[in-house]
């Protein structure tokens, strides 16, 4: 690139800082108001920033006293963790030899594209009979059912994510492998899994955040502590009569904080991720 | 080993993924079709048959045909917006300045924040009461009393549209950034020789480069913003006055809370089916601009 003239740098520059300013602004905000006295946050000119920060907010959410806004928030996160946790497993029992099938045997490629295809569909559309099919099996309410149905969304992802990786394994390694009189299961454990870790790690990361982000089910198929998640309990806790706001954006921040950091650490896998045409839903 | 043993073996590993498909996605998806056939309720009685009766019936209401319009008003804005502001900013942090690598790390912030703790955190932004907009505004001097953002079916929409934007335009930065970080650096310098000003280098150099991965972040958008329920479930719950009301919610209420599955499942299909021709006619047209493009 040439040399720049100077008006061009300092314009540079302004567009740089007003784009820091648009993204951290809110999200500084969000964390502002969790370490702001109630009496701040009603105040009229507002309060911009605390007299005195007050991290109290955080004490009680994590507190597990009974019948507490704590023992709520905590329950929730619990049950955020299992579901994500559960469902990434179950996601990659299923996506690992899928894929892996899909990579090396490219003529059965098509019922990959028919998984991948159900992306478009709302989840709407499967929600009614999802709705039935659990409350029949008494799986309502329940950690392990909402688990089951996030596969929906979960395993066609995480099974592109690793045959996307596999592809970029030579299939030469394992016929090698094949050759000195190793089976199939054993190239796959130790030849052809060792070196998708990096494939397996980003499609499990991926598949937790899906998880974690999750609304629209867990809205519809848990009522209670028992299986809330988090993303329902600050929706609850946003369209309740709650009076202070800051224990809100306190819960916001707590439930943001796992995904932010992933992406802020994971940044490079993410986006390679992303940008092969991946997205998060 | 030949073909035929691979290709059962290969039927066998895939076996797990489809089995778990056909159970919680083609399954129920064969029963939504059935159900929107009927007068079934959610709970109670499985309902008769029922012919046509709910898609001509949804089809022909003016609550759909309303809230076909303000789904597609937020899908084309929202998507258009975010396309635009993705690419520009693309562009600016594709140039060479003090903080640009902790900038675009930032930018994985707003797309890594949970869209309901998005909404949640705009809502509050939106307070009509304690809001932090309203307060900036005030304090500016642009507006002289607190707003119902949220309240008002005239600012309703574009209050949720701005609060989608911000959170999903770094995915289309991203996108674009990682595209224009493969434009080859002698292409540009030779244009740059041959005397190609900043639009004709942007529109002859770049943008061949980044159109193809562009399209896919458009089409991916803008089938997520015709499903989308989240965001505007939470902010304003379709209200007010349902001006903020999509499909999603739409079917959401017809199904869940008036418990008419019969009708919310031909509801359901019929938006289904939208989306599938709108991402069908994006393929058709990704294909064209990946062939014309170069």
């Amino acid at each position: 690139m040439g040399p720049r003239s100077l008006a061009f740098t300092i314009f540079v520059h302004a567009c740089a800082l007003l784009l820091a300013v648009v993204i951290l602004a809110p999200v500084a905000w969000l964390f502002v108001m969790s370490i702001s006295p109630a009496a701040d946050l009603s105040a009229k000119p507002l309060h911009w920033w605390p007299q005195e920060a007050d991290f109290s907010r955080y004490k009680l959410l994590l507190s597990t006293v009974e019948n507490s806004a704590g023992a709520a928030f905590t329950a929730a996160l619990r049950n955020s963790i299992e579901v994500a946790g559960m469902a990434t497993l179950a996601a990659l029992a299923v996506a690992i030899p899928a894929g892996w099938a899909v990579s090396r045997t490219p003529s059965v490629g098509w019922s990959l594209s028919m998984v991948i295809a159900t992306y478009m569909l709302p989840p709407v559309a499967l929600a009614v009979p999802l709705y039935m099919g659990l409350a029949r099996l008494g799986m309502l309410n329940n950690v392990f059912g909402l688990a089951l149905v996030y596969l929906t969304i979960l395993a066609p992802f995480t099974t592109w994510l690793m045959k996307s990786g596999f592809d970029t394994i030579p299939r030469e390694i394992e016929a090698a492998a094949m050759m000195d009189g190793a089976n199939l299961f054993q190239t796959l454990r130790r030849i052809t899994l060792p070196l998708a870790m990096p494939v397996v790690a980003t499609s499990a990361l991926f598949a937790f955040l899906l998880a974690w982000d999750e609304f629209f089910y867990a809205l519809l198929f848990t009522s209670d502590q028992r299986a809330k998640t988090l993303t329902v309990t600050i929706a609850d806790l946003a369209g309740g009569r709650i009076a202070d706001y800051g224990l809100i954006a306190t819960a916001g921040v707590l439930a943001a904080l796992p995904p932010v950091f992933i992406g802020l650490v994971m940044q490079r896998a993410l986006i390679s991720g992303l940008t092969s045409g991946g997205v998060k839903g | 080993m030949s073909g035929p043993f691979m290709t059962t073996r290969a039927w066998l590993l895939m076996l797990p993924l489809l089995g778990v498909m056909i159970a919680v996605i083609g399954w129920p998806l064969v029963d939504t079709i059935g159900l929107s056939f009927t007068n079934a309720k959610l709970v109670g009685t499985s309902g008769t048959f029922v012919g046509f009766d709910n898609y001509a019936k949804m089809l022909s209401s003016t609550n759909f045909q309303r809230t076909l319009y303000t789904t597609a008003w937020f899908a084309i804005v929202s998507v258009a917006v975010e396309m635009v502001i993705g690419v520009l900013t693309a562009l600016l942090l594709n140039q060479e300045f003090h903080g640009r690598f902790v900038l675009r790390a930032l930018m994985i912030l707003p797309w890594a924040l949970p869209t309901v703790v998005n909404a949640t955190l705009w809502r509050l932004i939106y307070n009509p009461e304690y809001g932090a907009l309203n307060a900036a505004l005030t304090q500016i001097g642009i507006i002289d009393s607190y707003r119902s953002w949220l309240g008002e079916p005239g600012t309703a929409m574009t209050a949720l549209i701005i609060a989608d934007t911000w959170k999903n335009f770094p995915l289309v930065t991203l996108i674009a950034l990682a595209a224009l970080q493969a434009v080859p650096r002698d292409i540009r310098a030779a244009a740059l020789v041959d005397g190609a000003g900043p639009l004709a280098r942007f529109r002859y150099v770049t943008l061949p480069f980044i159109v193809g991965p562009l399209m896919v972040a458009l089409v991916l958008r803008t089938i997520e913003a015709f499903k989308v329920f989240d965001i505007i479930w939470v902010m304003t719950r379709g209200g007010p006055a349902n001006s903020t009301r999509t499909l999603s919610i739409l079917v959401y209420q017809e199904a869940f809370s008036f418990q008419r599955a019969g009708s919310g499942a031909s509801l359901a299909l019929i938006v289904t089916l939208l989306v599938t021709v709108l991402a069908a006619s994006y393929a058709v047209l990704v294909r064209k601009t990946a062939g014309s493009a170069r």
